[in-house]
């Protein structure tokens, strides 16, 4: 390992670094423009300039590897003049417009520009003019201010793999563009705002919004997807006004996929800020005490083997908990946490859980996805599958419809059945899983919605066996799970017993009328339109199809405004952080059914969240451990093939902008839909 | 939308053009394919034809598009059939480069990166073309045209104009780079003039 010194001070580092990334290890801090570790090296903007022994020149340092013996100077007067030189060099064009944009406050060039900005200009030309970009309804472009780091480009082609911008021209005249003038069709393309140095891309929801200085910063988990992305909400007084990623080398990196960070804005809209009763057929509003006595009323007459419970894609383990100690109390087993008519859960937790970590799909070296989108379900992972094709040449294999992921991948076909011939040894993929060293399988949680979706399970499961996807240190069987609430639900038991009802059995129910009395806790992807005779209580934050069609209307909170838990799809148990207090008379989930409990006469036996928490870790122990991923032991499944059904896989997500009812209520997914989905949609349309 | 489609004989030579690189590599072959593209559309490169470009090079249309605008040699736009490209860079600008642009605007009425109604000229201003021994010099379309004054370039447009090959290389019978006017040595002259006889 080559030993250097760098300012005085020696270290040794790994052989093949840079030398800014040894300046880094040592803890001191080279100024730079288009350096950016997770991306490939460019060594355009020559900030990063150090001054070498024996190198007649000062050389910039992202690009320069170390070598044995290598004296570097980051604070040398010849250093600070050069960096001074290429500053103004770089200001030359830059507009002095830092008082309107949206950059300020937090731009790399503005910070930098206070420690080697001279503070006149001696350039008397014009500055150079350069008409602004479409680059769609999620980035405003401005790009007189854009210094040709080039970090978007390489972005966009390494690590988004939707190669669509790029620099046209050259020298004085070199722009930035998409071809034509473009959207950029990617679901990380937020993340271009963040790495852009200066305000050349900044976010168009956001634009002219507020100053980074007036925000409260708020760290917290995601639910959009069940990636369980960390994330920093921030906002002003009750508005959230925006959602960034935090870096979490294990989950997201420092990327936030497009839905996360930009739906934020559904929020605000279409909330349910006071409790509702429906008379004479139309929900008015009323006071908490009528709306749960009327509700505890409801739930008194009803038989216990007619009422049921439905949790949705948002709800939080404390919710659930309290959902299902209520529900159990009162004799029921009628509950589910699995709105899309799943069945999955009954086994252990290694046949639910993401089992080879996201961080470990990057050493993955063949992928079979099974029913499953991951750039529409977890972009983010499917960002580290790329990663893993860029760096190790990851073999993907597909069964289910063809899907552009941004990587090269096989269709197998859409036939599930192909997986019997897999296990059988018959299909050309046998062999090659047979020699891959580190195989994964992805199967897409939605999958297991489909009548034969167990079976489909089970030999996927026994595929992971026979093929030795599991070994000591590797588990390759993987659910991919899209809803934030599934797993932690899972987690909980919040899924009926032998002689409870499942999802499709409580519909069946309702639309038969036998079901009395249906809780939606924040479910809304249901089919609720042939339901009769059933009191329907609607507990949640958003008036989306649950709320329409309910009796009573309890709101709830969203996300960033409780103190909650969620299980991503690792089995990580994350908790989100109350950003901004509730709208209106809305409260936190877990004290409505709380309080409810106590009208039904079955008061829950917690007071407070910190009991209520307790609980649920006394109850199920792996809520002990928050924040990392235990290694899950695996028990083998019954060996048996699956009777398939030759039925083609499909879709789990029709438009990604839109899947739960924050990014239904958000403007902007609106205009993310106009712009990627539908003319796709009208396509096809008119080739099929 | 314009429509662009290679000819078989064109599509021949990518084949070939492909096969001097590894494999894999097709890439590399931008800038000839470009080329050929441009040929086969009379000079210049529509959206369309890069984007065949893009496709039959398993390229993203942005990165042939980025080649094709960072080259003054690749036109994004229309040209006519003659493209006059005057080298202004020093040695010729030195010796009267201005002048010549003056002439081809005045006698086409047109200005730089213009095209004449007729489609026949377009005008435009490049940098070194790499004869400056023979400055100024002119480049029309495949041709360059050296040791110009502005009645010779004017007699030179005439031609075109007229559909007929006017002389190439220099106007003033220079001999390659040898130096302007006499030649140092009589053995020299001798042999110049010997050459010269033997090409009259």
């Amino acid at each position: 390992m080559p030993k250097l010194i760098i300012d005085g001070k020696e270290i040794e580092v790994m052989p093949g670094l840079t030398i800014i990334q040894a300046c880094e290890q040592a803890g001191i801090e080279v100024p730079r423009f288009c350096y950016h570790e997770r991306l490939s090296v460019a060594g355009n903007c020559r900030m990063c300039l150090v001054e070498v022994e024996k190198s007649p020149k000062p050389v910039a340092s992202c690009v320069m590897p170390v070598s044995e013996g290598m004296v570097v100077k980051t604070q040398t007067d010849t250093i600070k003049k050069a960096r001074r030189g290429v500053m103004e060099f770089l200001l030359i064009n830059h507009p002095l417009d830092c008082p309107i944009c949206d950059q300020g406050g937090e731009c790399d060039l503005q910070d930098q520009a206070m420690a080697y900005g001279f503070d006149r200009s001696r350039y008397e030309e014009n500055k150079r003019a350069v008409q602004d970009k479409n680059f769609g309804p999620l980035i405003k472009t401005s790009m007189n201010r854009c210094i040709h780091c080039t970090r978007c480009i390489r972005f966009s082609t390494e690590i988004a793999g939707v190669p669509d911008i790029g620099a046209v021209g050259r020298g004085e005249k070199m722009e930035i563009t998409t071809y034509v003038e473009k959207a950029v069709a990617s679901e990380l393309s937020g993340n271009l705002i963040d790495i852009c140095p200066v305000g050349a891309l900044t976010s168009k929801p956001y634009a002219f919004a507020a100053r980074p200085w007036e925000l409260k910063k708020t760290h917290s988990i995601d639910v959009m997807d069940a990636v369980g992305s960390h994330i920093r909400v921030d906002t002003r007084g009750a508005k959230v006004l925006r959602i960034l990623p935090r870096i979490h080398e294990d989950i997201n990196e420092e990327w936030l996929a497009d839905k996360s960070r930009f739906a934020c804005d559904g929020l605000a809209r279409q909330r349910l800020d006071r409790p509702y009763i429906r008379k004479d057929g139309r929900l008015v509003p009323t006071t908490w005490a009528e709306a749960l006595a009327h509700t505890a009323q409801a739930i008194k007459k009803a038989q216990p083997t007619n009422m049921a419970a439905i949790a949705g894609d948002m709800a939080d383990v404390e919710a659930m908990f309290a959902l299902k100690e209520l529900w159990v109390s009162l004799g029921s087993n009628n509950f589910d946490c699995r709105q899309n008519g799943s069945l999955l859960g009954a086994g252990g937790r290694a046949t639910y859980l993401l089992n080879t970590t996201i961080n470990n799909l990057e050493k993955a070296d063949v992928c079979l996805l099974i029913g499953t989108n991951p750039r529409w379900e977890a972009p983010l992972i499917n960002a580290r599958l790329r990663k893993a094709y860029v760096q190790n040449g990851l073999k993907v294999f597909v069964i289910g419809p063809k899907i552009d992921l941004t990587y090269p991948a096989e269709y197998l076909g859409e036939s599930p059945t192909i997986l019997n011939e897999i296990t059988q040894g018959t299909h050309p993929l046998s062999t090659l899983l047979q020699q891959a060293k580190k195989p994964v399988l992805i199967l897409g949680e939605n999958v297991t919605s489909r009548s034969d979706g167990m079976e489909i399970h089970q030999t996927s499961m026994l595929i992971a066996e026979k093929f030795g996807f599991i070994k000591a240190d590797w588990n390759g069987f993987n659910v991919l799970h899209r809803a934030a609430s599934r797993v932690g639900g899972l987690d909980i038991g919040f899924i009926p017993s032998e002689q409870g009802k499942s999802t499709r059995q409580i519909l069946a129910a309702a639309k038969s009328g036998q079901l009395s009395l249906l809780y939606l806790l924040g479910a809304d992807e249901l089919d609720l339109q042939d339901v009769n005779n059933c009191f329907i209580i609607y507990q949640g934050h958003h008036g989306d199809i649950g709320a329409h069609r309910a009796d009573v209307v309890l709101p709830g909170a969203a996300y960033t405004e409780k103190d909650a838990t969620y299980v991503n799809t690792e089995g990580r148990i994350q908790q989100t952080r109350m950003a901004t207090l509730p709208p209106g008379e809305a409260k936190e989930d877990w004290r409505i059914i709380r309080a409810l409990s106590e009208l039904v006469g079955k008061t829950l036996s917690f007071s407070n969240r910190h009991q209520l928490q307790q609980m649920i870790s006394k109850k199920h122990a792996v809520f002990q451990q928050k924040n990392i991923v235990a290694v899950q032991g695996w028990v083998m499944g019954s060996g048996r093939v699956g009777n398939i059904t030759p039925a083609p896989l499909k879709d789990a997500v029709v438009n990604y902008y839109m899947t739960d009812p924050i990014s239904r209520a958000s403007e902007t997914m609106a205009a993310c839909t106009a712009a990627f989905v539908q003319p796709n949609q009208q396509e096809n349309k008119a080739h099929g | 939308m314009e429509q662009f489609e290679f000819t078989p004989a064109n599509l021949k030579t990518i084949g070939e053009i492909i096969k001097k690189y590894p494999a894999g590599r097709q890439a590399s072959a931008v800038l000839p394919v470009l080329d050929l593209a441009q040929r086969q559309a009379g000079g210049w490169l529509s959206s369309a034809a890069i984007e065949q470009v893009a496709q039959i090079l398993q390229m993203p249309p942005i990165r042939v598009y980025e080649v094709a605008s960072f080259y003054s040699m690749f036109n994004l736009k229309p040209v006519g059939r003659n493209h006059i490209q005057v080298c202004r860079t020093t040695p010729c600008w030195l010796r009267g480069a201005d002048r010549l642009t003056e002439l081809c605007k005045t006698k086409l009425g047109i200005n730089k990166g213009q095209t004449t109604p007729d489609q026949q000229f377009t005008l435009s201003e490049v940098e070194c073309l790499g004869a400056c021994c023979n400055a100024p010099i002119v480049q029309i379309n495949d041709d360059v045209y050296e040791d110009l004054t502005p009645d010779s370039l004017s007699k030179i447009l005439d031609e075109l104009k007229a559909g007929k090959q006017p002389m190439t290389g220099s106007q003033t019978n220079r001999q390659g780079s040898a130096p302007e006017g006499m030649f140092i040595s009589d053995d020299q002259q001798a042999g110049s003039s010997k050459q010269n006889q033997q090409k009259t």
